[in-house]
């Protein structure tokens, strides 16, 4: 059977998350549960928060039992992968429709604290985008609180979003062959740290001494999806 | 200074350290790594006793040479090639006894591209969350090889699988992968669509651990805009802004920003792992 060549198989029918992120039961748009070959389905939602709060939920209800098991999660920008499923695509994507997701709970382990010396090679580009000094940016940056929404690029490496939307910035137009392990950067809507040296395009505005993987530690990565997170300037004592 | 370890006398062109890899930390962007033909890799583990979880070498076209200081039982899988011990002949696919000292040559592959050595005991090289697998894309796990690498070994085995050979599939002179629709199907033309899966491909000589690239007809795009970077999956068929469709295999990053059209079974995934560059591929809907 050619299931490839037809839009049919594209998605679950209208199935939709029905209460997602909003106490209004019946105000929610259908989400998306799309087919990723046999063993996997992608959750499709309007908003990195809304994927956030799925992958929470999702995470909360396997450590429960209360979800069949599967191998991976993984939250993305607007999505949440679910890999290696234990059940049918059908049955699970069923499930995933019925599921009452609750918002992103608040945070509640320990907020992160990273220290940061803003002085990074593309501080005055920042502050330029930004309109503000370059005084100002490591000022506005450690002053906002920032969470996990996903991790990729490298072992350790996560997307954190906080940065009020006035704030993104493009990547550079040129990535750099070498960026440095420790590198604090901006791209888009997000804010990193580079886990260890390579290359890399998003705009650098300081550095930092924590160690964001290390593999003989439990837990290898010092930031999870979810996990909440401020900066702080290097030597500031609160 | 323990005997039970391997020299590396010559390391070939990539030879990495393989088990079945880390799953399960993907959320945390570790790739699953591990055995690209993994029947071959667990066949070869069977042959000398060890278990299917134990650590053995993925080698790549012209193989490997390693002088064991003690006596072991090794078997070489995958991708067929002359097997000697001390330059005379040994059994390609079955168990060969290498004496403490003596030379276990793995030469040029006849045909495919990756062989396995396993040695009875395992290599105890440092686990890194579960697996002695080196990940190429993200670093973790041993280094590939270099000549003169030393490669501590498990506890000798007491018992054989009750084989001494099993049957393996040729390498393809012609891939065929079955593919499953992605969830960014939609983002081709249906023209695209339907040259995916009756035109024909050949593998990149770009092609690696990460992901098997292919040259042939471009795939357009029907949708433009850019995709916010969503998981991925092993098989899955990326298609990116040069239209030429990649397969992610054991290395692939755990996201990815450019859509995924198709998935190949995973079951079809050990024969892309020994497809050379230049064989055709064809994608079977």
């Amino acid at each position: 059977m050619n299931t490839f060549g037809s839009h049919r198989m594209n998605t679950f029918g209208s199935l939709r998350v029905n209460t997602f992120g909003s106490p209004h039961v019946n105000a929610s748009p259908p989400r998306r549960i799309l087919p990723v070959g046999d063993d996997a389905l992608l959750v499709e939602l309007d908003s990195g928060t809304e994927a956030q709060a799925l992958h929470a939920e999702l995470t909360r209800l396997r450590a429960a039992g209360a979800f069949p098991p599967v191998r991976e999660l993984i939250p993305a920008a607007r999505t949440v992968l679910l890999d290696g499923l234990g059940e049918p695509p059908r049955q699970v994507a069923a499930r995933l429709a019925a599921l009452v997701i609750p918002p992103a709970p608040a945070p509640t382990g320990d907020v992160i604290d990273i220290p940061v010396r803003y002085d990074g090679p593309d501080l005055a580009d920042v502050a330029a985008a930004w309109d503000v000094p370059v005084s100002e940016v490591g000022r506005i940056h450690s002053a906002l609180a920032f969470r996990v929404a996903f991790c990729g690029f490298a072992p350790g490496f996560g997307y954190l979003t906080g940065l009020p939307e006035r704030y993104a910035v493009p990547r550079r137009p040129t990535p750099r062959p070498s960026v440095p392990a420790g590198a604090v950067a901006l791209a888009g809507p997000y804010t990193g740290v580079y886990p260890r040296s390579s290359p890399g395009g998003w705009q650098i505005i300081g550095s930092t001494d924590a160690v964001l993987w290390d593999h003989t530690r439990t837990p290898a990565a010092l930031l999870a999806p979810g996990t909440p997170v401020r900066f702080r300037i290097h030597g500031d004592a609160s | 200074m323990t005997d039970r370890a391997l020299v590396v006398v010559r390391a070939g062109a990539l030879t990495t350290v393989q088990d079945r890899g880390r799953p399960g930390h993907a959320h945390l962007g570790v790739p699953p790594s591990g055995m690209l033909d993994a029947p071959a890799g667990l066949l070869a583990n069977r042959l000398v006793g060890n278990a299917p979880e134990a650590a053995l070498l993925e080698t790549t076209v012209n193989g490997v040479a390693l002088r064991p200081r003690c006596t072991v039982t090794v078997a070489v899988t995958g991708a067929p090639c002359p097997v000697t011990v001390d330059g005379r002949p040994a059994a390609w696919g079955a168990r060969v006894r290498v004496p403490a000292g003596a030379l276990l040559g793995v030469g040029t592959v006849t045909s495919g591209v990756r062989s396995y050595v396993a040695v009875s005991g395992g290599l105890d090289v440092d686990p890194v969350l579960g697996s002695r697998s080196t990940d190429l894309l993200s670093g973790l796990g041993p280094a590939p090889l270099t000549n003169g690498t030393v490669l501590p070994l498990g506890a000798a085995v007491s018992s054989y699988a009750p084989v001494d050979l099993g049957p393996q599939p040729a390498p393809p002179a012609e891939l065929v992968l079955r593919i499953a629709p992605g969830p960014r199907a939609d983002w081709l033309t249906d023209n695209a669509r339907t040259t995916l899966t009756t035109r024909t491909y050949r593998v990149s000589a770009t092609s690696n651990r990460i992901g098997l690239r292919t040259e042939g007809p471009p795939l357009e795009r029907a949708i433009m805009r850019e995709l916010p970077s969503e998981g991925l999956v092993l098989g899955a068929v990326q298609v990116p802004p040069n239209g030429h469709p990649v397969i992610f295999l054991a290395d692939h990053p755990t996201t990815g920003g450019y859509p995924v059209v198709a998935v190949v079974r995973t079951t079809d995934l050990p024969a892309a792992a020994q497809a050379a560059p230049g064989t055709p591929v064809r994608f079977v809907g």
